[in-house]
């Protein structure tokens, strides 16, 4: 039999932003045993001994407060550091552009922290991420957040039934603005708080900055496919596929991009046109995957797909091909596909789940520049 | 959900009779006790009669009593006061790695400015060493501070050997009584100290008031600066009320500090009784004999000091930890550490259970159960 909500014990997890403030709030009115829980990942306690950290946690103790439940903090600085920063940093070390969101909820928000959870005696795991979970027939599926611009389940392709099971999103039937509202209504201290951007550990600092300090930068030439040298870049790891800026690229005709990288020969590949015929392709192939229902790859899977975060659906074709790794075809071509990038499919509202993008092809064969 | 109290060394409730004491002042002596007129002498009478109350309470005369807003306050105005009125004799401290951070971070404070600090070491059940003092005692050393009892594991210092040791010496002792006021006789003379701090708050007195104990003749650099109360060593108007709650809580300690440790040393050994029933394995960090009555520190192998606290405290259970876990961050005990070294689990799986006025036995059974369910599931 379902427990009454006042015997349901739900976690959330809170990081002093907006969106788990109300995700709690949500859950205390709807009368769960709501306790709220603070996570510290990453230690960037400066010369002065101030850290964000700090601040963050007050924000979550001010507003637990306000709603009148308990809350605590633990820390997963260790498990950060093994599971999701060195992955960080090999990505880039083998050129790649990872995606530290996707492994953040795998291993920590989502493994560590749930544990943490129910080792506390919760029934659920609740977070501010806007998405939903559906029950049917003893199967769960997520599906996309309401508010479209919001939608995180490209982050949560990773999620397995078990998690799904355990976790609620109370956000996930409401649009952001809505989110605002309600934070202000209720007067809650975070009511008018920014949203944090960017990477989690980086914060606002310089990316270039904060990388150069874990990887030593080899800087090189800057070329077109053709050869021809256009200037000299400061390290590939510095480049993401499709990127614009920064290149330092004058004279006359169309602006410059980043069309791929050659780590071997530490060269990066720029070429005219944000168009640029070397920056199409018109199918990947994906690892890691992981399947959030049971799917049928007996057939070619027809779906949507999204290659990067907040980008619209793309018609897709899913190919099984060995060792659980999977070819992705587009329907039409694709601008700037970046390896180390997740790959998410959907079926309408339901994702279905994800990999990590790690080839990409042009007319069946592998295109170099961009592995 | 009944809730347990089980950190009585981080603060204690206010006794019923506290309170009774401190209305009557609160609602009606509001004057200055610095004013020339009759509401200033209603207050000053007040403060006089404290005084005198708790200097006795430690062997000391009135004027050796300096009131302070509690063990912190006390315990830098000992440091800083020394260090900055001595430094023309010496500019080297001996402390301990064990002290409360009031200790500790005055005088990591003094180093920066010039001063030389030793720490002492501590052996396994946290005890400095005399011989270990005595061979860091230098010419130059101006101030011993040592704690009386430590505030994580409650181990009692060898306070009367130092004293002892230190009678030959120009360098003043200093002890953080604050965890030992109220539980243990106290004899300034027959300690041997120079000064002591103390706080109202741990022995069922109102926050906000503990004193510093100035053996006579000892000239201290105030910290603070205005008025000229409290013979010109500590600026501020008094806290009347608050003064009046200490003494009240010191007449207390002097009527029930023999039944208090009776009662606090049952607790103890039921508590322990009722994990070993249920079959849970742990150690005591510290020593069983040269403690105190109220603290016991106890690891629980396989565990940690997150998962333990907010377990507790979501079953009702509040006791506490020498590992600071605010904002996410996990320092392990510092205490501990020294005791055991740095990378010995027991620094981060240890929890302190401290025994008070505000439990009975069957609260100390409950919460032994109550507790023993908790390890077990996170251990099994």
């Amino acid at each position: 039999m379902e427990k009454e909500p006042k015997d349901t014990r739900v976690v959330v997890g809170m990081s002093g932003g907006v969106d788990s403030s109300v995700a709690a709030l949500l859950l205390k009115e709807q009368g769960y045993d709501v306790v709220g829980i603070f996570m510290k990942n990453w230690d960037d306690t400066d010369e002065f001994g101030v850290c964000t950290a700090t601040e963050d946690f007050e924000d979550v103790v001010r507003v637990c407060n306000q709603l009148d439940i308990p809350y605590y903090s633990v820390n997963f600085e260790k498990q950060y550091w093994d599971k999701v920063f060195t992955y960080f940093l090999d990505e880039y070390k083998s050129g790649r552009t990872p995606n530290p969101d996707v492994m953040c909820n795998k291993e920590i928000k989502f493994k560590a922290f749930l544990d943490h959870a129910m080792s506390l005696g919760a029934d659920y795991l609740a977070t501010g991420h806007y998405a939903r979970v559906r029950e049917q027939n003893g199967q769960y599926q997520m599906l996309r957040g309401v508010d479209d611009n919001k939608d995180q389940t490209y982050f949560l392709n990773q999620l397995s039934q078990d998690v799904l099971s355990k976790v609620m999103f109370p956000l996930g039937e409401i649009p952001k603005k809505e989110v605002r509202e309600i934070a202000k209504q209720h007067g809650l201290a975070t009511a008018t708080k920014k949203d944090s951007t960017g990477i989690c550990f980086i914060g606002e600092r310089n990316f270039k900055e904060f990388l150069s300090e874990y990887l030593p930068a080899q800087p090189g030439k800057m070329t077109t496919m053709a050869g021809e040298v256009k200037g000299n870049h400061d390290g590939l790891m510095y480049y993401t596929i499709g990127q614009r800026h920064g290149l330092g690229i004058g004279g006359s005709g169309e602006p410059w991009f980043v069309i791929g990288k050659n780590l071997k020969e530490n060269v990066l590949y720029v070429g005219q046109g944000f168009d640029n015929d070397h920056l199409y392709s018109d199918a990947l192939e994906a690892t890691d995957l992981n399947w959030i229902q049971e799917v049928n790859l007996e057939e070619p899977l027809e779906c949507t797909a999204k290659f990067r975060y907040r980008q619209k659906d793309s018609a897709v074709k899913v190919y099984p091909i060995g060792n659980g790794e999977v070819r992705v075809e587009f329907a039409q071509s694709e601008r700037a596909i970046t390896p180390g990038q997740a790959v998410v499919f959907y079926d309408g509202d339901v994702c279905l789940g994800g990999g990590t993008i790690d080839r990409v092809l042009k007319n069946e064969s592998y295109i170099e520049h961009l592995a | 959900m009944d809730h347990i109290y089980l950190d009585h060394a981080a603060t204690t409730p206010v006794h019923p009779e506290v309170v009774k004491e401190m209305v009557p002042v609160l609602e009606g002596i509001f004057g200055n006790p610095s004013s020339v007129h009759h509401y200033g002498r209603q207050a000053r009478k007040i403060l006089d009669q404290a005084r005198s109350t708790i200097a006795h309470s430690i062997g000391a005369n009135e004027k050796e009593i300096v009131f302070t807003s509690g063990g912190t306050e006390a315990d830098n105005m000992a440091l800083l006061g020394v260090a900055r009125q001595e430094q023309h004799k010496g500019k080297h401290i001996i402390t301990t790695s064990v002290e409360h951070h009031a200790t500790l971070r005055t005088a990591e404070y003094l180093e920066k400015q010039g001063f030389e600090v030793t720490y002492l070491p501590v052996d396994k059940n946290g005890f400095i060493s005399i011989t270990d003092l005595e061979n860091n005692l230098r010419e130059d050393t101006i101030l011993v501070s040592v704690m009386y009892v430590n505030n994580e594991v409650g181990s009692i210092q060898p306070i009367q050997d130092i004293g002892e040791l230190l009678k030959e010496h120009q360098a003043y002792f200093h002890t953080d009584a604050v965890q030992a006021y109220g539980l243990l006789s106290i004899d300034v003379n027959q300690l041997g100290v120079d000064l002591l701090s103390t706080s109202a708050h741990k022995i069922y007195g109102p926050k906000g008031i503990g004193f510093l104990y100035v053996r006579e003749g000892i000239q201290l650099e105030p910290t603070q600066y205005g008025g000229e109360q409290e013979r010109k060593r500590r600026a501020g108007t008094e806290n009347t009320a608050a003064v009046k709650g200490f003494q009240a809580a010191v007449e207390l300690v002097n009527n029930e500090r023999e039944g208090r440790n009776h009662q606090y040393n049952s607790f103890k050994t039921i508590f322990m009784q009722g994990l070993k029933e249920k079959g849970v394995s742990f150690t005591i960090n510290g020593d069983s004999q040269h403690t105190v009555s109220s603290i016991i520190n106890l690891s629980f192998p396989g565990t940690n000091v997150e998962s333990l606290l907010t377990n507790f405290d979501l079953s009702g259970i509040a006791a506490s930890s020498g590992s600071a876990c605010t904002a996410g961050s996990v320092e392990p005990s510092h205490v501990l550490s020294a005791m055991y070294g740095s990378n010995d689990e027991r620094t981060t799986n240890s929890i302190r259970f401290s025994f008070g006025i505000a439990n009975d036995e069957e609260q100390v059974k409950t919460s032994a159960e109550k507790v023993a369910d908790i390890v077990n599931r996170l251990t099994r």
